[in-house]
C-alpha cells in the first residue's frame, strides 16, 4: 500500500508510539476518542511554561505581552486554518462539547421561543443533543431528528419535508464519530439556510479528519476539539460567523469578557474576548496552534487521502473474519477512519480486554451515541479508528487479535 | 489474557445457569452499569427466610453475564441473612481472575443486584465495596 504521508516519519514524531502495553509494541486504533501528539505540541507548551508564562491581556511587562502574543498567534492560525473571515470570529472554549453549550446556552435562549424546531441527525453524538434537549425543555422548543440509514447516510428527502419556517437551527456533525458516515454538510446548509435556519456543524470528527473550509461550508457556527486533532486536551474551539457572534449575548460571566464594570452592571468586551470570561488555557491554545501546523504542513487533503486508503484496507481485511458484521459506509470515499463493527456474541468490553492484552487500544460500548445504537439495534459496538500514524500493519495486527478473541470464545 | 477468559466464565456466559425471570418472585432487583451499559435483573423466591430459586436476566460483558451466573448457583438454598454478608471477595473468589478497576464494576454488579434486593434497598448503600 502506497501512502500520501510518509507514515514511518510521522510515527517518530509521536512519543508515546515507542510504548509498548503488556509488553506488545502498542497498536493505538482509539484516535476518534483523542489523538495522540507529536512531541512538537509537547514541546511548545512546555517551552511556553518555562519560558514565557504570565497571565493575557493583563500585564504591560514581558512575559504577559509574550504569553499574549502566543496565545493571539494561535488563535489567528486556527483561524486560517478553517478558512476563518477573521481570527475574531474563533472563540477558544474546553471542547466541542462546551462549543455546542455555548451557542444552545447564549444564541439559543435569545432566539428560541415555543414551538419553535431544532433539527438534528439520528448519528450525533450525544453533545450534539442534549445541550439542545436542555434548551428545548427551557424554552419550549422542540428537536427533531433527520432519519439516517443503516449506514448512517442521511436522508435527504425526509430533510426536505422536516426543513419548515420552524426550524431555527439545525444540528450535524461533517463525520459521524460512530460510523465514520461523512456527512453533506454544504447541502444541508444550503437548503436550512433556503428556509431561514442556521446550522451548527459538530466538527469534533470532521476537523481533525477532513479539510474544513467554513466559508466553503457556508455554515454559522462550526464547533471542535483540539485533543481529537493532536492538540492537548482543554482546549476548543467556537467559530461563529461575526454578526451572529456580535448579536448574541454573553456566556460566562468574569474577568477579560467586559469592557467596563460598575456596581450597577457592565459592558462586554468586543469579539472574541466576549466569550471567554477569566483566564483561559493559554497554553492548550498554544499548543493547538502548534498542532494545526503540523497538520497544515502535513496538508488536510493527503491527511484525508491516507486514511481513505487505511480504511478502505480496513474495511476488506475486516470482511473476511467470519462472525464479524460492519457497521456505517461500504464506500470509503464517503466514510472516515472509523471501523465499528461486532464479532459474534463476543461483547464489545470483552473484545476490547482482550485486544488490550495484545497491546491493541480500540474503542468498545456505546461511543456517546446511545440513540443510534438503540435504532441499530445494538447495545453496544467495537471501534477501531485511525489517524495519520496509522499503519496496515496495525490493521492486521487488530485482525490477528479479532482471532485470538475467537479463540478464548471458541467459535 | 488468557487468565482473564478462564473456561469457566467463557462457560457461564455461554451456558449461563438459571438464566430469565421468575412469574411471582418474593424479591426482584435490577440495575445497569451506566458506564458500559451492563444490566442485571435478579428474581429470588424466598421462604422462610431461605432463597428457594433464583433468576438473573440482562446483557453484558462475560464477566458480569457469568458474575450473575455464579451468584445465583451460589445463593440458592442459603438464608437471607447469609446472601446479606456475601462480600465482594466471595464473588471475585468465584471468578478466580484479576480485575482491573473498570472490570471490577461489571464483576460486582450482580452483587450490586443481589445485595439491594436482599436488604429491599432502592439503592443499596454500599457503593464504597465497589472500588
Amino acid at each position: 500500500m502506497t501512502s500520501t504521508l510518509d507514515v514511518a516519519k510521522i510515527r517518530a514524531d509521536f512519543p508515546i508510539l515507542n510504548r509498548r502495553v503488556h509488553d506488545k509494541p502498542l497498536v493505538f486504533l482509539d484516535s476518534a476518542a483523542s489523538s495522540q501528539k507529536p512531541a512538537v505540541v509537547i514541546d511548545a507548551m512546555d517551552h511556553y511554561y518555562r519560558t514565557s508564562h504570565a497571565n493575557v491581556h493583563r500585564g504591560v511587562h514581558t512575559l504577559s505581552e509574550e504569553a499574549t502574543a502566543l496565545y493571539e498567534g494561535a488563535r489567528r492560525r486556527i483561524g486560517k486554518f478553517i478558512n476563518a473571515r477573521s481570527s475574531r470570529e474563533v472563540i477558544f472554549t474546553r471542547n466541542a462539547t462546551e462549543s455546542i453549550n455555548l451557542v444552545a446556552f447564549t444564541w439559543g435562549r435569545a432566539n428560541l421561543r415555543s414551538g419553535d424546531e431544532i433539527l438534528l441527525t439520528e448519528s450525533e453524538h450525544h453533545s450534539n443533543i442534549v445541550p439542545w434537549q436542555m434548551l428545548a425543555k427551557e424554552v419550549g422548543a422542540i428537536v427533531r431528528y433527520i432519519p439516517v440509514d443503516a449506514q448512517g447516510y442521511l436522508d435527504t428527502s425526509a430533510l426536505d419535508s422536516m426543513l419548515t419556517v420552524k426550524t431555527k437551527i439545525v444540528g450535524i456533525a461533517s463525520m459521524s464519530n460512530v460510523l465514520g458516515t461523512i456527512m453533506p454538510i454544504e447541502e444541508v446548509t444550503q437548503r436550512a439556510h433556503g428556509v431561514g435556519a442556521l446550522v451548527l456543524i459538530d466538527g469534533a470528527q470532521g476537523v481533525p479528519h477532513l479539510p474544513t473550509d467554513v466559508q466553503a461550508i457556508g455554515c454559522d457556527f462550526l464547533a471542535f476539539s483540539g485533543h481529537k486533532m493532536c492538540g492537548p486536551t482543554g482546549i476548543g474551539v467556537l467559530w461563529g460567523r461575526r454578526e451572529l457572534l456580535e448579536a448574541m449575548p454573553p456566556f460566562l460571566g468574569g474577568g477579560d469578557m467586559i469592557r467596563t464594570v460598575t456596581y450597577e452592571g457592565a459592558e462586554w468586551n468586543e469579539l472574541p474576548w466576549k466569550f471567554e470570561a477569566g483566564t483561559p488555557a493559554i497554553a492548550e491554545s498554544i499548543g493547538l496552534g502548534v498542532a494545526v501546523d503540523y497538520l497544515s504542513a502535513l496538508g488536510m487533503p493527503a491527511v484525508r487521502a491516507h486514511e481513505r486508503e487505511i480504511i478502505a484496507y480496513a474495511l476488506d481485511r475486516l470482511a473476511e473474519v467470519p462472525g464479524l458484521t460492519l457497521i456505517g459506509p461500504d464506500d470509503p470515499d464517503r466514510r472516515g477512519g472509523v471501523a465499528t463493527f461486532t464479532l459474534d456474541d463476543i461483547h464489545p468490553h470483552d473484545l476490547a480486554a482482550i485486544l488490550d492484552g495484545e497491546g491493541i487500544a480500540i474503542r468498545a460500548g456505546h461511543h456517546c451515541a446511545m440513540p443510534l445504537h438503540r435504532k441499530l439495534g445494538l447495545m453496544a459496538s467495537s471501534r477501531a479508528s485511525f489517524y495519520i500514524y496509522s499503519l496496515p500493519e496495525e490493521v492486521d495486527r487488530l485482525i490477528e487479535g479479532l482471532y485470538k478473541a475467537k479463540s478464548i470464545f471458541k467459535r | 489474557m488468557e487468565d482473564l477468559y478462564r473456561d469457566q466464565i467463557i462457560d457461564h456466559y455461554q451456558n449461563p445457569r438459571n438464566h430469565g425471570t421468575l412469574e411471582h418472585p418474593d424479591i426482584s432487583y435490577e440495575e445497569d452499569n451506566p458506564v458500559c451499559g451492563d444490566h442485571i435483573r435478579i428474581d429470588l423466591k424466598v421462604d422462610n427466610g431461605i432463597v428457594t430459586d433464583a433468576r438473573f436476566a440482562g446483557h453484558g460483558c462475560s464477566i458480569s453475564q457469568a458474575s450473575a451466573s455464579m451468584l445465583t448457583e451460589d445463593i440458592i438454598g442459603k438464608s437471607l441473612e447469609v446472601v446479606r454478608q456475601i462480600g465482594k471477595e466471595h464473588v471475585l473468589e468465584m471468578l478466580g481472575i484479576p480485575l482491573g478497576p473498570v472490570r471490577m464494576k461489571c464483576a460486582l454488579l450482580a452483587l450490586k443486584v443481589l445485595k439491594a434486593g436482599a436488604y429491599g434497598l432502592q439503592g443499596w448503600p454500599g457503593d464504597e465495596e465497589e472500588e
